[in-house]
């Protein structure tokens, strides 16, 4: 039984057929990657997990219970927190303020009224957010406008974000995309310690193969919105089917 | 203290401070003098500064946090007008229970037009909450009639039941009061040459304001007031994060909706009277000039900008070709007239023309407002200060 | 039956107005990204421009009349416009007379400059700034306008006619085959409909028809790739500003008889207008066309007395009623487009 269940799901667009009879079964407290070449329909997939998409056929379900048809809030309520492709923070808020939004979120769920005290005489709060800030060496920004960090800070600030709220998922975009070599490793850093010290199923969607077989305890290789294979890393990087998908029938 | 950070009650503490001596900032010129049409000590004025004052606080707690730009909110004000003057028509002419029905009406209203109109955003959201308001006002000159008096609104009137209030005498005047003070009695002191009017109306309005001033500064610093500024920035990371951003716009909107509807039982409070001109959609664009003018999202800004434009459409639009004549008379014949030419259009019937100027200006080069041109003044005189010090040191 | 043909025609004039403004407003949207709420100051600009051409025409000066005598039988004091002199009395006077129609050509290059000017001047360095910003600016470069206009013109209306052969009304339910006297209709509606009707379709013609309009359409569809072609977008835009602008104050010179302009005409339209872009669906130039009409001719509908014995008042609220409603059943209006303006 995996926590994140994904049975016959298809979703067309128009007259392009984005996903079909996707399967995919992502074990608990492992870190599974989908990869595959551009248009293979992975943000499509993901997009079915978190509520932004309702696939047309199939069933995605997260700890035994489906997914579809609730709101992206509810998702993330029942224990799945997503990292987008580009760091999606508050940032006209400061640092500090972005991690008490997590926290708060956490403890308080979708919506409470909370209008009469000062927000940081929430004690619990300030403290949970400090320990995390902290945690992932952002203590010294957290005056800082989100909005003026660095892309590695931003990335490591939307991390910190989802981990606040300790899901029982983390679903990664592409969270190198667009970054230096420097700020690559420290994310992938980030992200093995993440795996090493909590109990947390990771499920990374990638282009980076440097990223993918770092972090990754299996792999599911999309073409043509369709699963391909899915193996170990160690089968998948001499597979014949996936290198056909990446480089093309000629090869 | 009052459970606010040093720095809000400092502020909070000047607002109390410049509401109460009022009377006497606003009129620092002595009476007769050629500068005392400058004043704007007088009751009318001083009411109309805190009751906008208060509307544009409410209005603040929704654009300024949420970014949600509500172009209909004068329906609002005009909703707790009505209710207000009901209540005094029908059960009593003490101003409490006025604006707590002000307040209870226009906070269902706002409900109601919160719950359709959020369900969408940006100009959408703008263009339903102009509908609506539309729409009042439409209904409130016509259909309405009635329950609005129409064109004409509603009055006090010597032959209303108001059932807890002993009746009137003929040659008396229904009159809004608070146990038995009357809005309109005044304490006049005079001082060497000047004149100085303490109002009671004021006075109720100020201290009214001053709780509303006080509860924004709450609402601001609450985790309700962060996960507002959240809606604005990111609404995205917002859903993501496991929150939902419907109920908690609603009720800001709702909360700026009860601001508004209490200003408006405090216009009732103040003038007794009420007409369908104030839920006109130009009456909900003033609510947004005033915000901006001064800085939305600040705290104090929308006070100041309720104040300014206040201030220019009494002050301001008074000042004639005459009066501009008798001041530049020192000037050369020529020179005076051109002068004169020159300011002319934006003063006096032409100050509303100042105000789009100045309006456009904050909008391209002040997006804070004049909160922030105020601070970047004064970081401009400290960076200079820290300047001279750098400099001035080698030469000692 | 008659009594419908009377009420849609009823609804002509003005929804002529909203499909102009409407389809400015549109272009604007479209190809520029920005919410102009200005853009009923350039109608109402228009409608001034028809008043300046007629005052120009009408400059007169004063003599001593050779024949005519006061009731005193002292020398009359007479105004003769310039015209007169120029090109004899009957030319003159037929200048006069037509001095609206004449203000089309008058206000063309005016509304270009004008909108020119706004566009480098202001709106260009709006694009990138948040829609909510693009709102408030040109919210108060309309107070501005009007209050500039209210400085020279006044704050009264100034009744500005149409010429006399277009005055008055005829029996158009007859020329129709309806029974004599049932449908009257001013002559200057029908014109202004017609006008209203050259405008859109040569707006459309030119949008359809001519590589400038092919391209300002591909990039209202996909600002980005046109701009990766190398084509110059920006400049284009700049140009369908202006001719957006010049389509806004075409439709406020011929709407000058119809209501004598006033310095608050511009607003009390551009809240009507934007319903009605919303309405059509924010971008889509045939929705801002029919909204208006649809909106107009329910408008129209509204105010018959047998509709307003059952819903009083209904005429007041139809527009905003039908907005609140299309807006929360079809979000994207009428015939709007997935994407535009959503969050």
């Amino acid at each position: 039984m995996g926590i994140l269940e994904v049975k016959n799901v298809g979703k067309r667009f128009g007259g392009l057929q984005a996903l079909s009879e996707v399967e995919l079964n992502v074990a608990e407290n492992s870190c599974h990657a989908i990869i595959g070449p551009n248009g293979a329909g992975k943000s499509t997939l993901l997009n079915c997990f978190v509520g932004k998409l309702i696939p047309d056929t199939g069933s995605v379900m997260f700890d035994g219970q489906s997914v579809l048809g609730r709101k992206p809030y509810e998702i993330n309520q029942m224990g799945i927190s997503r990292v987008f492709q580009t760091p999606e923070i508050f940032s006209d808020l400061t640092v500090q303020e972005n991690m008490m939004i997590a926290c708060f979120a956490k403890r308080d769920g979708a919506f409470r009224m909370h209008a009469v005290r000062d927000m940081f005489t929430e004690k619990e709060i300030v403290d949970k957010a400090e320990a995390m800030l902290e945690d992932m060496n952002l203590a010294d920004k957290r005056e800082m406008h989100a909005a003026s960090m660095s892309r590695g800070d931003k990335r490591r600030l939307e991390i910190a974000m989802c981990l606040s709220q300790d899901p029982r998922l983390l679903l990664l975009d592409e969270p190198t995309a667009g970054m230096a070599r420097a700020d690559t490793n420290n994310t992938i850093d980030l992200l093995k310690q993440i795996k090493d010290e909590r109990d947390i199923t990771i499920a990374i969607i990638e282009h980076d193969m440097h990223v993918v077989f770092s972090l990754a305890d299996r792999i599911t290789v999309l073409a043509q919105g369709t699963p391909l294979v899915e193996d170990n890393p160690e089968n998948i990087k001499g597979h014949p089917k996936v290198r056909e998908a990446y480089l093309g029938e000629a090869a | 203290m009052l459970g606010l950070a040093k720095k809000d009650f400092t502020l909070l503490a000047v607002v109390v401070g410049l509401t109460l001596l009022a009377p006497f900032i606003l009129n620092p010129f002595p009476e007769g003098s050629g500068m005392a049409q400058f004043n704007a000590g007088y009751p009318d004025l001083m009411q109309r500064f805190v009751i906008f004052g208060i509307f544009a606080i409410g209005f603040n707690i929704l654009f300024g946090l949420t970014g949600y730009l509500s172009f209909g909110h004068a329906a609002f004000l005009g909703v707790g007008s009505y209710a207000a003057i009901w209540m005094m028509k029908l059960v009593t002419t003490n101003v409490i229970p006025a604006m707590i029905l002000a307040i209870i009406v226009a906070g269902a209203f706002a409900l109601l037009v919160g719950f359709i109109t959020l369900r969408r955003s940006g100009i959408y959201f703008s263009i339903l909450t102009l509908a609506f308001a539309q729409m009042s006002y439409a209904l409130a000159y016509s259909v309405l009639t009635p329950i609005t008096g129409g064109e004409t609104g509603l009055q006090l009137k010597l032959n209303d039941p108001r059932i807890l209030d002993s009746a009137l005498v003929g040659g008396d005047q229904a009159r809004a009061n608070l146990f038995g003070v009357n809005m309109s009695s005044s304490y006049e002191m005079s001082v060497g040459g000047w004149l100085f009017t303490f109002n009671a109306g004021y006075y109720i309005a100020a201290i009214v304001m001053i709780l509303a001033f006080y509860m924004a500064i709450r609402i601001f610093r609450s985790p309700f007031g962060l996960m507002l500024r959240a809606v604005k920035s990111n609404q995205q990371r917002m859903n993501f994060t496991g929150l939902n951003s419907r109920p908690y716009t609603l009720a800001a909107f709702v909360i700026s909706g009860m601001y508004a509807g209490l200003a408006g039982g405090l216009m009732v409070a103040m003038d007794t009277q009420v007409g369908p001109e104030r839920m006109f959609w130009t009456a909900s664009g003033e609510v947004v000039l005033m915000t901006i003018l001064g800085g939305a999202g600040t705290l104090i800004g929308p006070v100041l900008g309720a104040g300014m434009i206040k201030y220019m459409e009494n002050i301001i639009s008074k000042i004639n070709s005459t009066i501009l004549h008798q001041w530049f008379a020192w000037m050369p014949d020529g020179l005076e007239d051109f002068v004169v030419a020159v300011i002319y259009p934006f003063i006096g019937k032409g100050w509303h023309l100042t105000l789009g100027i100045i309006f456009m200006l904050v909008v391209i080069f002040l997006p804070g407002g004049l909160v922030e041109g105020g601070q970047r003044i004064a970081g401009l005189f400290r960076r200079k200060k820290t300047a001279d010090e750098t400099s001035t040191t080698p030469a000692e | 039956m008659d009594a419908i043909v009377l009420q849609i025609l009823n609804g002509l004039d003005k929804g002529s107005a909203y499909a102009l403004i409407a389809l400015g407003l549109t272009l604007i949207f479209g190809t520029l990204g920005v919410v102009n709420f200005a853009h009923g100051a350039l109608f109402m600009i228009g409608a001034f421009c028809a008043v300046t051409l007629s005052r120009i025409i009408n400059w007169s000066y004063t003599t001593i009349s050779e024949t005519e005598k006061n009731f005193l039988g002292e020398p009359l004091e007479v105004q003769v416009p310039y015209v007169h002199d120029w090109f004899g009395v009957a030319a003159g006077n037929t200048l006069i007379d037509w001095a609206v129609p004449l203000a089309i050509l008058f206000s063309i290059p005016i509304m270009l400059a004008v909108g020119y000017i706004m566009e480098r001047g202001l709106i260009k360095h709006f694009y990138s700034r948040p829609h909510a910003d693009q709102i408030l600016v040109t919210f108060g470069l309309a107070i501005v306008l009007q209050e500039v206009i209210k400085y020279f013109y006044g704050a009264n209306p100034i009744p500005t006619p149409a010429p006399e052969v277009f005055a008055g009304s005829f029996d158009f339910g007859a020329m129709l085959g309806f029974d004599p006297n049932t449908i009257i209709y001013p002559y200057w509606r029908l014109v202004y409909f017609a006008f209203a009707a050259v405008i859109i379709g040569a707006v459309f013609a030119f949008l359809q028809f001519t590589t400038f309009g092919m391209v300002v359409r591909a990039g209202m569809a996909d600002r980005e790739t046109v701009g990766l072609l190398g084509i110059n977008i920006d400049k284009r835009f700049t140009i369908m500003f202006g001719i957006a602008a010049a389509v806004a104050g075409l439709a406020g010179v011929m709407y000058a008889p119809i209501n004598s302009p006033n310095y608050h005409m511009g607003m009390d339209f551009l809240v009507l207008s934007f319903v009605v872009v919303v309405v059509g669906g924010m971008g889509s130039l045939p929705g801002a066309v029919l909204a208006g009409f649809l909106l107009g001719i329910l408008e129209s509908f509204a105010s018959m007395a047998a509709v307003l014995d059952v819903l009083p008042g209904l005429n007041q609220i139809i527009i905003y009623l039908v907005a609140i409603i299309i807006l929360l059943t079809r979000p994207r209006g009428l015939m709007g487009r997935k994407g535009v303006m959503e969050d």
